[in-house]
């Protein structure tokens, strides 16, 4: 895959304090990255320094295969985290400004805006002043503008905060139909489900320092535990949950199911193959439920956290 | 540069669509105008009202001098004792009851001369009277000793002396009156453009970290050419305000002056000059004034009056921004204003007391040169003629500072319109630099 972004070792110190030490990220082409990490953990000043606004003490940033120059800006859209619109400004002309400050002449910037008010359904709000509007609705602005020129680049940092379900749905859809169209994005966010749907590629951030990175898939590859929730039908449970007990690590569990069944999520050390386990399972009665528990975007990240 | 005019537009535009900004813009002529208007109505209402005074005078001294004008009138009382005169000026509605007792000796006479009232009379008033009866008594002191008034008054010389330069340059005080006037104005102007412009970018900066658009806005433009659009946009929109302003009160104090016919210049030192010339008439007045103005370096002025408001605006105005950046919210403001405002008030000091006083002494002339007092202290002394060389320095001090400050305030801007919620400290400030 083609590499879009690649920041290298990047450091950044706010007088003694330091905010990044030695990060490193790749984002591939038409991926979805997803920068995660607590509160204050540096992925504001990572982003920051992504979109030149800040310089970063050491390290590279390299875009498409160029070092980040001041032209570079009109290549990345970028809706921040901390983010509003002038109050009373209308919708239209802050729309335009906003616009032609990324480069856009007056003309194309119209035509585009349109297209996108009415995609939105929109179009009536152009005369209106932002105070007038909701915050869900100044979103919608907000996410238009940040998208409408066109960027190689999309970063998002939260961008569903404030969106009832339904718009932050949409808004969902939309920033994958960019992704298919071509674009690549960068998102950052505290909620697990979204990195779920949408990342193919996550990096923790922790404390300034990088603490996990790589294909979602592959990193729930690494945090498997070989855990599986089980069914089990059997003569007398009382007798075969203790003889589960002594060889397995056991945790209550609890599943929908016609069956009258015990129903438990079992550890199985590394040493045993699933297929010994299942005939093992089989042995002791009739198996009704076998599922691979598959650790959450969201205990990946508390487990990551608390390790380090 | 595109993107510094767009953000220009912008700034010039919301400013000038505000709502305020328009009601102030076109309201505060008016105020001002009525203002003027009514204060003139009412001094004039004030001259308009006529004294009555009795006088009751037992010495026969006096009877002569108390000739009722269309300002005050005397009744002079006769045969009548100073009890029934008070009764009767009680009764009657009038100011007071003057009364000057019989006496022997001239010397006597102040410690017997009463005036009577139902309130404590104006001071005004009471200095008329005590003037007509001194001079009254002056006179005939003079004549007691055997003096001819006649000849005293031969005896006055009028001495106002010519003023001149070494290079033969004649000055007078009309000229130094008009040369205060143009230097004070000049001053006065520049101050009050600079609170009250220099506010509005610092609220403006404000807005924009309050309503969190900033961070997009950097995203595409650097923060030190957001922050020259700002400055330049707010500037142009208070010219135009200033412009409005300057047209409509001159406009409406013609109408105003002529409809309810106040003389705008009553008791203005302009006046004042012109009394003392009255014997030249007034067209030699009118003469006068136009050698003086056309003795003034105008276009030295004019020119040096530019430099000097730009920069010393643009200097003050950076600092506004820088201090915009660093707060939340209007209310943290505080801290920050004070060493805005010192040496701009310590400026106007300068320039109002001691330039006046000695135009090219040393106070004045390093007060010239420091690039925050100077716009305000060179413009005062500029009229007065100062060398070619040092308003150069003193312009080429103020805009290395002023580039020197957008640096400065840059800096601050760059780190300060990203920090939220936290008033920062001078320490904190300080640290920004470094970033």
């Amino acid at each position: 895959m083609e590499k879009l972004l690649v920041v290298n070792n990047v450091s950044k110190n706010y007088g003694s304090y330091n905010a990044l030490n030695n990060v490193s990220i790749t984002v591939e082409k038409g991926s979805i990255f997803g920068l995660l990490g607590p509160n204050g953990a540096g992925k504001t000043t990572l982003i920051r320094i992504i979109n030149q606004i800040t310089m970063p003490d050491s390290g590279t940033v390299i875009l498409d295969g160029e070092p980040l120059q001041p032209r570079h800006i009109q290549y990345i859209g970028y809706l921040p985290e901390e983010r509003g619109l002038y109050k009373t400004m209308k919708v239209g002309e802050q729309a335009l400004y906003l616009a032609q400050l990324k480069g856009l002449s007056k003309q194309e910037a119209k035509e585009r805006l349109k297209y996108w008010f009415d995609r939105l359904q929109i179009g009536d709000w152009w005369d209106k002043k932002i105070q007038e509007l909701s915050k869900g609705m100044a979103q919608k602005i907000q996410f238009v503008v940040t998208v409408l020129h066109k960027p190689k680049l999309l970063i998002f940092d939260e961008p569903f905060s404030g969106f009832d379900p339904i718009n932050a749905n949409l808004i969902k859809d939309e920033i994958l139909k960019l992704r298919d169209d071509g674009a690549t994005v960068i998102f950052s966010t505290h909620r697990m489900e979204s990195v779920e749907e949408m990342c193919d590629h996550i990096a923790l951030i922790h404390k300034s320092n990088k603490i996990l990175d790589g294909k979602l898939v592959e990193i729930k590859r690494q945090y498997r535990s070989n855990t599986f929730e089980i069914g089990l039908k059997t003569t007398n449970h009382a007798a075969i949950s203790d003889v589960l007990r002594d060889k397995f690590e056991i945790f209550p569990a609890t599943f929908k199911s016609i069956h009258d069944e015990l129903q438990y999520r079992i550890k199985v050390p590394d040493s045993v193959a699933t297929n010994d386990f299942v005939s093992y399972l089989t042995s002791l009665g009739q198996l009704t439920h076998f599922v691979e528990v598959i650790p959450s975007a969201s205990d990946i990240f508390i487990e990551t956290i608390k390790k380090n | 540069m595109n993107h510094l005019s767009l953000i220009i537009k912008r700034e010039y535009l919301t400013k000038v669509r505000n709502k305020s900004f328009v009601i102030m813009t076109f309201l505060s002529p008016f105020i001002f105008v009525g203002i003027f208007a009514l204060v003139a109505y009412l001094s004039s209402l004030n001259s308009d009202t006529i004294r009555r005074i009795s006088v009751l005078d037992n010495s026969g001294l006096f009877i002569e001098e108390f000739n009722s004008s269309p300002h005050s009138q005397y009744k002079i009382l006769q045969n009548i004792t100073l009890d029934e005169a008070k009764k009767q000026a009680e009764k009657e509605d009038i100011n007071g009851l003057l009364y000057i007792p019989k006496t022997e000796r001239l010397e006597d006479l102040s410690k017997g001369i009463t005036f009577y009232s139902e309130d404590s009379p104006s001071l005004s008033m009471m200095g008329d009277i005590n003037n007509l009866l001194e001079s009254k008594a002056n006179a005939l002191k003079l004549r007691e000793a055997g003096i001819d008034a006649e000849t005293i008054k031969n005896l006055h010389i009028n001495i106002d002396a010519n003023q001149e330069t070494f290079q033969g340059k004649e000055t007078s005080k009309l000229g130094s009156g008009l040369k205060l006037a143009f230097g004070g104005a000049a001053g006065y102007l520049l101050f009050m453009f600079i609170i009250i412009y220099g506010n509005m970018i610092m609220r403006s900066v404000i807005e924009e970290k309050t309503s969190r658009i900033i961070e997009v806005i950097i995203s595409s433009v650097k923060p030190r050419l957001l922050l020259l659009g700002k400055i330049f946009g707010t500037t142009l929109a208070g010219i135009t305000q200033f412009l409005i302003w300057v047209v409509l009160i001159v406009v409406l104090m013609t109408v105003v002056t002529s409809v309810f016919g106040i003389d705008p210049a009553a008791g203005s030192p302009s006046q004042q000059i012109m009394e003392n010339k009255v014997e030249g008439g007034a067209q030699q007045v009118l003469q006068d004034i136009m050698v003086e103005i056309n003795n003034l370096p105008i276009l030295n002025l004019i020119l040096m009056f530019i430099l000097f408001f730009v920069g010393g605006y643009l200097l003050y105005a950076s600092l506004y921004a820088a201090v915009g950046a660093a707060v939340d919210s209007e209310t943290d403001t505080q801290q920050f204003m004070m060493p805005i405002l010192m040496p701009l008030i310590l400026a106007v000091y300068v320039g109002f007391f001691t330039v006046i006083d000695n135009p090219h002494g040393t106070v004045s002339q390093v007060f010239s040169y420091i690039p925050f007092t100077s716009p305000v202290v060179m413009l005062m002394r500029i009229p007065f003629g100062v060398p070619l060389w040092q308003q150069l320095i003193s312009v080429v001090l103020l805009f290395a500072t002023f580039i020197g400050m957008v640096w400065f305030a840059a800096k601050i801007y760059r780190v300060g319109i990203l920090m939220y919620g936290k008033k920062p400290t001078y320490k904190e400030i300080f640290k920004w630099l470094k970033y």
